[in-house]
């Protein structure tokens, strides 16, 4: 039952569920989900629509409380914490659709995101040090978005948003990265750079993916993990998963 | 919704413009009191009149760019800022019947009038201190401040948001209107406040006593006007723009989007409470009617037909509503509540950037 | 009513035996010879019981008595009060009184009315025996007790016995007393139980048990009428909150100027009692033919505003709260100029003034009854409404799923006009009921408008069960919570209580889940 037990010797997991449910009334938006994430892990989290891929990432980021359940991210007990405090543990989210501040530019939005001080009064005396520009005009280069540094966010294309929200995560530096969807309304360049850029991270970070598009999740190379009816299905390499009678079976129909 | 004064999107030829207007509208108005000294057969010669209500648009300026500051930028839409107005303008009533001294119609040494009336024996505790002025002016900025961060603080950690925080504290200025005409309260009921005589030594009602208040009211704005752009050009305002955008967002980057609106709020009750604190020595007179939620709702009316989100929008909403309500009052006294009602309606259906967005470049 | 009393007393007269008619003729002997002569014969009239006393006893009392030389004795429209026949007046003089016997006649005119014809009568006249107790009223009073029927006469007749008899000697008659009072309900009884209690120190327990008793129905009495009276102010606010709960609820469009509906409610009431007013036949009906109308009125504004204002602004509700504001001030501004700033009254129906009395003294007034009453009626109305009918099944369906609803062929922006006008027509509705307790004036909605959003948000909103549940517990705690408070702290103590309240559910009392709800 307890998967902890099971995998026990590795190092200790960075963030960690167990027996996690979510009911919105009456209907069970997770299912006694356990995951365990170890330091540096990227994991891909696949599943059809429904499966509460979503809702997993609710519980972690403290925007949905779960009805029961460990959450554990190091030796903090999520369940307890705010959204603001759980992003300042250092967990960053990229949620489905792409959402920033329309009324910002594109250097503002990746300002805010930038790991400062967050109090009112911090941020009244902020001045922008020569250290933290570099940093910003390099994440610009990374994702793309040097030449539209000062227009404003809402101007930008889906795929544009898609980047300076992958690139406020990057500024957030976040031991974990919670990213969903990332690839979706992007070229099959752009796909495969944000693979390359994710794999790139994981070493350090540790990167949940929750994506759609198989190809992707293969350029990954990582483990997956398979979620229906808001539970695990199966865990694996893609090459298992895909093989999994049972995710055959979810996937292709009954 | 327009750009913001602080941020460096592209400023167009109109905004340098309305900048020097306002320069030039600074400096015109601070010639008023010294044109009121001159002979009154010269062409130059402005009325006490004119002076008064220019002193007291000041005061409605800086209420106008606290609500500003809550709404066109961080979102929180009060409609009880006339309470922190009122509240301050009651404090600043109290330091002012306390001067009145022996003056008062029953001639008593300490009580004001009503209290006399009423058979107070002795000064409830909280009007002690309100005989030193500097304790009146603290009182005018922590009183509406304390209330603020109190409701505040209850409505935004419930994460009561949009029009239900609209209802909240239109319900606070109401329940303080209500409380305020109790005669029991200890002041004054009904009647507050008036038959001021002297503040800080000058006999109200001279052309001294005018200037003195119309400059201080005129220094109020610039320091709110100087304060209310650190705040929007600081990183501080663009947290304030994207929690007005995305609340929910900016939690997940790691903001206390609650400790971030209650400073906004607080300091933006402040500054309303000063305002309210420089209006009263100018008018003469303060009851509970300011605690009126219509009065709290014509102020964000300002606002918005200024142009919310940019300073200069609730400066000139300010000036020019009061305005046209000066003049239509005395032209067609009738009219003034279709107009205000049209304003309403007009601005919100036509006019959503407000007159400032006739001036500036829509952002894309 | 009163002819049948007349009659009634009549063959009262009639029945009387001769003998009586005699001793009352006797009785007047020495009216008129000298003060003491007169104060006697006053005495004598209280003494007797007789009913035909009383117009005599009061002339004597306005100096409108006249007396023959003869002797004979003329009550003012020239009737012989001994004969009631028609008298000659030749020389006739009014009969003089002074101090003494006025008091007498005072004492007099009270015993005989407890026996009067009319029953305000007998009941003023036992509640002046109450007020001036003594021993000899004794009698009177039973005697009185063994003919009068009407309850609350009775009840008042029983104090004043008993109030007599605790001035009286007797042991027994006093402990007696003591019991019955326990029985009563009343402050008065309860005054007179203290009062007594110092004079008779022997039956000091007995009238302790009885005053414990009185307390403890007082304050059963006091619960009922606190109840009544917050249900009746709750009812008040689910009338007016009820159109907030269409169409904030439902749409979750914020409408300032639904106070301003209110009131137009309140002035359409007021415009058919006036066109009422020429047909005498329909002037008692004004007030359930004013429900229709009010309600006509206020849809048909409110369908315009929607299709012509609101619409716009849909998914802006800041932008809409300031609008509506504004089209309310106008509203106001217009019917002020059209009626004129004072207030306006609409009469209640006959059948709705009054109050009813109930067993233990409580006490209802009719018209609060009604609006009760007629909440329950409007909150029926509104569920069957939406529940039950076509249109309640296209306006859920809307509300759900926009998009989908206007694909299966639902004209979304026609049911948008018609929801958000039956949410207006409601608030006509409630100024109908408004109009009965509270004045017609250009500002009457904005009294009710931030209650009655306080209702939505602590009942939740989109919750009709919970708009009822709000609005009724909000009447009654500010009914209970006046005793202590005053109304206006009342008031102040409950808006507090509501922003505590919403830290704990800022969803309200019966949160909705899901789409609606996050909005």
């Amino acid at each position: 039952m307890n998967a902890a037990q099971l995998t026990a010797p590795a190092p200790d997991p960075l963030l960690y569920l167990d027996g996690v449910s979510v009911v919105f009334d009456g209907f069970k938006a997770l299912n006694a989900l356990s995951l365990i994430i170890d330091p540096g892990e990227l994991r891909a989290i696949i599943g059809p629509n429904g499966a509460g891929k979503t809702t997993m990432m609710d519980v972690i980021t403290g925007k949905t409380r779960p009805t029961e359940g460990v959450v554990r991210f190091r030796d903090h007990d999520l369940t307890k914490l705010d959204e603001a405090s759980i992003a300042n543990l250092g967990i960053g989210r990229k949620f489905q659709k792409p959402t920033m501040f329309d009324k910002l530019t594109v250097f503002e939005n990746l300002e805010l995101a930038l790991k400062a001080p967050r109090g009112p009064l911090a941020c009244l005396r902020w001045v922008l040090g020569g250290g933290d520009r570099a940093r910003i005009e390099q994440t610009l280069e990374e994702v793309g978005l040097a030449s539209r540094a000062h227009d404003l966010a809402g101007v930008l294309s889906h795929g544009q948003r898609q980047w300076l929200e992958i690139g406020m995560l990057l500024m957030q530096d976040p031991e974990l990265l919670l990213v969903d969807e990332p690839v979706a309304g992007m070229t099959d360049q752009e796909t495969e750079h944000t693979a390359a850029l994710l794999v790139r991270i994981a070493g350090r970070r540790s990167v949940v993916v929750v994506e759609h598009d198989l190809e992707f999740v293969r350029a990954l190379g990582s483990k997956v993990t398979v979620l229906c009816e808001g539970s695990m299905l199966s865990e694996g390499s893609i090459d298992h998963v895909q093989n999994d009678p049972r995710v055959i079976e979810v996937y292709l129909g009954r | 919704m327009s750009a913001t004064l602080a941020s460096p999107a592209p400023s167009g030829f109109g905004r340098m413009t309305l900048r020097l207007v306002l320069i030039g509208a600074v400096l015109i108005l601070a010639l008023l009191p010294v044109l009121n000294q001159m002979p009154t057969d010269s062409a130059l010669h402005v009325s006490d009149f004119v002076v008064t209500v220019c002193g007291k648009w000041i005061t409605y300026a800086v209420l106008a760019l606290a609500i500003d500051l809550a709404w066109g930028y961080a979102g929180i839409l009060s409609l009880g800022h006339g309470a922190f107005f009122a509240l301050g303008g009651y404090a600043m009533g109290m330091h002012l019947m306390r001067l009145i001294g022996p003056r008062g119609v029953y001639g008593h040494p300490v009580l004001p009038d009503f209290m006399v009336f009423l058979g107070y024996q002795e000064l409830p505790w909280y009007w002690l201190g309100f005989d030193h002025f500097p304790f009146a002016i603290l009182m005018a900025m922590a009183v509406p401040g304390l209330l603020a961060l109190v409701v505040g603080y209850l409505a935004f950690r419930s994460r009561i948001t949009g029009v239900y925080l609209s209802i909240i504290t239109q319900a606070m200025t109401y329940a303080l209107m209500l409380a305020f005409f109790r005669n029991d309260m200890g002041f004054g009921g009904n009647n507050g406040f008036t038959d001021f005589k002297e503040l800080l030594g000058m006999p109200l009602n001279t052309p001294n006593a005018r200037s003195v208040l119309f400059y201080a009211s005129l220094a109020l704005l610039l320091g709110a006007l100087w304060l209310c752009s650190a705040v929007t050009r600081s990183k501080l305002g663009r947290v304030l723009v994207a929690i007005r955008d995305a609340e929910s967002r900016v939690r997940f980057l790691g903001y206390d989007v609650t400790q971030h609106k209650l400073f906004v709020f607080v300091l933006s009750a402040v500054l309303a409470g000063l305002a309210g604190a420089l209006y009263v020595p100018q008018v003469g007179i303060i009851n509970p009617g300011e605690f009126s939620p219509a009065n709290s709702i014509e102020a964000v009316i300002w606002v918005a037909v200024g142009g919310r989100g940019t300073l200069l929008g609730a400066l000139l909403g300010a000036f020019s509503v009061n305005a046209l309500k000066t003049w239509l009052t005395t032209v067609a006294p009738d009219l003034w509540l279709f107009a205000l009602g049209g304003l309403f309606v007009a601005v919100t259906l036509f006019l959503p950037r407000g007159l400032i967005g006739l001036f500036t470049k829509a952002p894309k | 009513m009163k002819r049948h009393l007349l009659g009634l007393c009549l063959a009262l007269l009639l029945a009387l035996p001769a003998a009586a008619q005699d001793r009352f003729a006797s009785a007047l002997a020495g009216l008129g010879e000298g003060f003491g002569q007169t104060a006697e014969v006053a005495e004598r009239l209280g003494a007797l019981g007789d009913p035909r006393a009383i117009p005599l006893l009061r002339a004597l009392q306005d100096g409108t008595l006249r007396r023959t030389p003869a002797g004979a004795v003329l009550l003012p429209n020239g009737t012989d009060a001994a004969t009631g026949q028609p008298a000659d007046a030749t020389g006739a003089e009014p009969v003089r009184i002074n101090n003494r016997v006025r008091q007498v006649l005072r004492g007099a005119l009270g015993r005989l009315q407890l026996i009067s014809p009319d029953p305000a009568e007998r009941l003023a006249a036992a509640e002046a025996v109450f007020r001036s107790p003594a021993p000899e009223n004794v009698p009177l009073l039973q005697s009185a007790l063994t003919q009068e029927r009407e309850a609350r006469i009775r009840a008042q007749l029983e104090l004043a016995l008993a109030a007599s008899q605790l001035r009286a000697d007797d042991a027994a008659a006093k402990r007696d007393a003591v019991a019955r009072l326990g029985t009563a309900a009343t402050t008065e009884a309860r005054a007179l139980l203290i009062e007594a209690r110092a004079a008779n120190p022997e039956i000091a327990t007995a009238i302790d048990v009885s005053i414990a008793a009185i307390e403890q129905r007082l304050a059963l009495r006091r619960v009922v009428e606190t109840l009544f009276q917050g249900l009746s102010l709750g009812s008040v606010l689910l009338l007016a909150a009820l159109g907030l709960a269409v169409t904030f609820g439902v749409m979750g469009v914020i409408n300032m100027a639904h106070g301003e509906f209110v009131m137009l409610g309140a002035y359409a009431t007021f415009v058919v009692q006036e066109l009422c007013r020429g047909i005498p036949w329909l002037a008692p009906w004004s007030l359930p033919l004013a429900v229709p109308a009010a309600f006509l009125v206020t849809a048909l504004a409110g369908a315009v505003l929607e299709r012509g204002l609101i619409r716009h602004l849909y998914g802006r509700p800041l932008e809409t709260l300031l609008m509506t504001f504004g089209v309310g001030m106008i509203l106001q501004q217009a019917v002020r100029l059209a009626f004129g700033a004072q207030n306006r009254e609409v009469v209640s129906p006959s059948w709705m003034q009054g109050t009813l009395m109930f067993p233990g003294g409580i006490a209802m007034t009719q018209n609060r009854l009604w609006i009760i009453v007629f909440g329950i009626f409007v909150l029926l109305l509104v569920v069957a409404a939406i529940r039950f009918t076509r249109f309640g099944l296209e306006m859920r369906a809307v509300v759900q799923n926009r998009r989908i609803a206007a694909t299966m062929g639902i004209r979304t922006g026609r049911v948008d006009a018609m929801t958000f006008a039956f949410g207006s027509g409601l608030a006509g509705l409630a100024g109908v009921a408004l109009s009965q307790i509270d004045n017609v004036s250009p500002n009457l909605g904005t009294g009710y408008i931030i209650d009655s959003f306080m209702v939505v948000v602590f009942g939740g909103v989109g919750s009709l069960a919970g708009t009822l549940v709000g609005a009724l517990t909000l009447g009654v705690v500010n009914k209970v919570l006046e005793p202590y408070a005053g109304a206006v702290l009342a008031k102040v103590c409950v808006l507090v209580a509501i922003m505590l309240f919403i830290q704990r559910r800022p969803k309200g009392l019966f949160a909705l889940k899901g789409r609606a709800a996050e909005s």
